[in-house]
């Protein structure tokens, strides 16, 4: 008995055909890898799997969770647009809303700003420059509960040091109440989040400076310019790609903020420094109205939506100019 | 007798006289999730505790503590994913909140009050949900005024003051010499509700009507922020906006504050640290401490003690293991001994500690609180303490009533504010 040859089929005569390996009926596994469409489909698999498992199902589940009534140990049923309503009727999360926004827009002008002369500051050469640069990132890196716990001793209302050392070199005679006044609070807030979050503008925007090419600057200096105009008609017009991109991932950040705030003030005083995240965590989880919290926490999308598709829609601009 | 039998009759008492374990799967854990305490002992002699129990019991059991604002968390995260400690620490009322997550525990709650003479109402009324009790009361944390001695008496007082009027006058003076009243309206679980409850109760405020209607927006609430805007103003450290449990407790200690509504845990830790708390004058700060209940307003003189119960989570696969656990740690015997760690900053959740030795010998500012607990209102009231009055306390709505107050809110849109938000919140 003749043995056929691997892979191939016999035939009587003893002559071997050799299938091709597009017209075969029974394929080979590694048929599928050489047909473009499946190769495709199995390449991207595990990035839709990971996408579907930890993005798409807790947010279709968020917004199953926003459209019923669900409590903490009782499933709840389909209640439509009640949870928005009430949370729209709620003048504790209008509040939330509005320093949400305000925290939001504040914050981001200062990282900005400050993160920008940062960069380019950093952008010089200078003894020890790399210590200074690494330096830099360490606020970003302290993990945000550590990190804002030391703010919040430092604006403790009994013992904070700041007013210590304030009213030990004269600055004033009675405590500033850092936390204990709502826009005293929410400026606090302002600060701690600018201080974690310029350095991720400071980095992102140096490493954009990084990419100018210096015979701009020297010809623009050969023209005359002084440095307000080199960095108006050269640097800005060059890294305004680079900085929507950090404006919109540190929008998208703030306007979601929760440790920060939850640390630093717990909401208080009187819901002065409460966000849309920390109302929705108090609403859904500590009060365990999953389905009002959901809700709450939904507002942010519409808001995060615009903003991003109105930053992208410019930066495609820019790119087409 | 067979052994099984022997256990089904004698109960926990038979186990521990027959000296030997039940029949729990081997390797069986029971995880019990309770608040950091305030007397840190008390935490140390439940660990103990856990060594015998695990012996009596015949599996390991396990108690863990964590901050008691990050309870509530814990407890919704456990019932939503079915998973988690087998018996929870329940603050306030929220047994009524958590219903649909609890075992009902009226068999061991009728023997406790039975054994032990009867609950307090305001441990009843927190646990029991419709006929059922839903957790089982395990004590007490009375709020009274610690009060400086000497500095009340620098400003002529030697007697407590008896209405919230006298004591804003003390107030005033106290402040005036540098020694405010120190108070928190902060977002915080204990201290905040035990002073803000009760000043709108005895101004004759109330959340809602007996029948669970909301009546907040009336005369007494208004008349209870007009107090507290004032009193902020002319008696207090502004700065207990901000304040959480603890903050009173170290600006007490650190000789910033003359007066403070809180647990005894200032002067039981003052009492354990002669060497390291001491006052302005380099003696030992316990002795010039005393306590006071809260004065009287125009409706009457209530306060609010924080109850605390043990509740079984319906999830468990130990319910009943949890259960003969809980017999275990109420009974006479290991609750009287933590009872006794305690020094009276918890006391029972049934009258007959009342009568246990250790008032007997206790220190004379610790007294009061023997019968504190006569005095308590449960939140919601006039109404029941339903899972919308938990709803209300959440989200510190009374609370923030008085901090909009002394914000600069005028008293009556302080108090509109609020009824607002409780309308939404009861429908």
């Amino acid at each position: 008995m003749k043995k056929p040859i691997a892979g191939g089929a016999g035939d009587a005569a003893g002559t071997v055909a050799l299938p091709h390996p597009r017209t075969s009926g029974a394929k080979r596994p590694s048929a599928f890898l050489e047909n473009e469409r499946w190769l495709a489909a199995m390449l991207l698999a595990p990035t839709v799997l990971l996408l579907g498992l930890f993005i798409a199902y807790p947010f279709v589940m968020g917004v199953w969770l926003a459209l019923s009534s669900t409590s903490v140990g009782n499933p709840g049923e389909f209640v439509g647009l009640k949870n928005f309503l009430k949370a729209w009727n709620d003048s504790i999360f209008r509040t939330a809303f509005y320093n949400t926004t305000y925290y939001t827009f504040w914050a981001t002008v200062f990282k900005l700003t400050l993160g920008m002369y940062l960069a380019l500051l950093l952008n010089r050469h200078f003894r020890g420059k790399r210590l200074v640069r690494a330096s830099m990132l360490l606020p970003f890196i302290v993990p945000t509960v550590l990190s804002t716990f030391a703010w919040r001793w430092m604006f403790d209302p009994t013992f904070s040091v700041l007013n210590w050392l304030l009213y030990r070199t004269g600055f004033i005679v009675t405590k500033l109440p850092f936390l204990s006044d709502g826009d005293w609070g929410i400026w606090c807030a302002i600060v701690v989040n600018t201080w974690r979050g310029m350095p991720f503008f400071a980095i992102t925007l140096l490493a954009g400076l990084q990419t100018i090419n210096p015979d701009l600057h020297e010809a623009a200096s050969l023209d005359g310019a002084n440095g307000w105009k080199r960095f108006w008609h050269v640097t800005w017009p060059l890294l305004k790609p680079v900085t929507l991109v950090v404006v919109v991932f540190s929008v998208i950040q703030t306007f979601s903020d929760f440790q920060l705030i939850y640390v630093l003030t717990g909401g208080g005083p009187a819901n002065a420094t409460h966000l849309i995240a920390t109302y929705a965590y108090q609403v859904g989880v500590a009060t365990g109205l999953l389905g009002e919290g959901a809700a709450i926490s939904l507002f942010m999308l519409p808001v995060l939506f615009i903003v991003v598709w109105l930053q992208l829609r410019y930066l495609r601009k820019l790119e087409g100019a | 007798m067979e052994r099984r039998a022997f256990l089904k009759v004698t109960g926990i008492v038979g186990i521990l006289a027959a000296g030997r374990a039940p029949a729990f799967a081997q390797g069986t854990k029971l995880h019990i999730l309770r608040w950091v305490d305030f007397i840190p002992a008390c935490d140390v002699e439940l660990r103990k505790q856990a060594g015998e129990a695990s012996k009596a019991l015949g599996a390991e059991v396990q108690f863990e503590f964590i901050n008691a604002n990050d309870l509530q968390p814990r407890i919704t995260a456990a019932i939503q994913s079915q998973s988690g400690p087998d018996i929870i620490h329940m603050l306030h009322n929220w047994p009524h909140l958590y219903e649909n997550g609890l075992v009902d525990v009226s068999d061991v709650a009728e023997w406790q009050a039975k054994e032990q003479g009867g609950f307090y109402g305001q441990s009843e009324a927190y646990t029991k949900v419709g006929s059922r009790f839903m957790a089982l009361p395990h004590g007490i944390v009375p709020g009274l005024t610690a009060y400086r001695k000497s500095w009340f008496n620098e400003v002529g007082v030697t007697t407590p003051p008896k209405t919230y009027d006298e004591y804003r006058q003390v107030g005033m003076r106290l402040k005036k010499k540098g020694h405010p009243i120190g108070q928190t309206l902060g977002h915080t679980f204990g201290d905040a509700p035990a002073w803000a409850y009760p000043l709108l109760w005895n101004f004759g405020g109330m959340e809602t009507d007996k029948s669970g209607k909301t009546a907040l927006d009336g005369k007494g609430a208004v008349e209870a922020v007009k107090f507290m805007t004032a009193f902020w103003k002319d008696a207090c450290d502004e700065g207990g906006l901000a304040w959480d449990d603890t903050n009173n407790n170290r600006a007490f200690h650190a000789g910033e504050i003359s007066a403070t509504l809180n647990g005894a845990s200032i002067y039981i830790a003052a009492k354990r640290a002669p060497d390291k708390i001491k006052d302005d004058k380099g003696e030992p700060l316990v002795r010039d401490i005393q306590h006071m209940r809260l004065p009287a307003g125009p409706a009457g003189s209530w306060s609010y003690h924080t109850a605390f119960a043990h509740g079984v989570m319906k999830y468990s696969k130990n319910q009943k293991l949890a259960k003969d656990f809980l017999k275990w740690l109420h009974g006479v015997g290991p609750y009287g001994r933590w009872f006794e760690v305690a020094e009276g900053f918890s006391i029972g959740s049934t009258k007959q500690w009342e009568r246990h030795p250790l008032w007997n010998t206790i220190d004379e500012p610790m007294k009061g609180f023997k019968t504190a607990a006569d005095n308590s209102r449960v939140i919601g009231f006039a109404g029941p303490p339903s899972a919308k009055a938990t709803e209300v306390y959440s989200k510190y709505v009374i609370i923030d009533m008085f901090a909009k107050g002394v914000q600069g809110m005028k008293a009556e849109d302080a108090v509109k504010w609020a009824a607002g938000e409780l309308k939404n919140i009861y429908g």
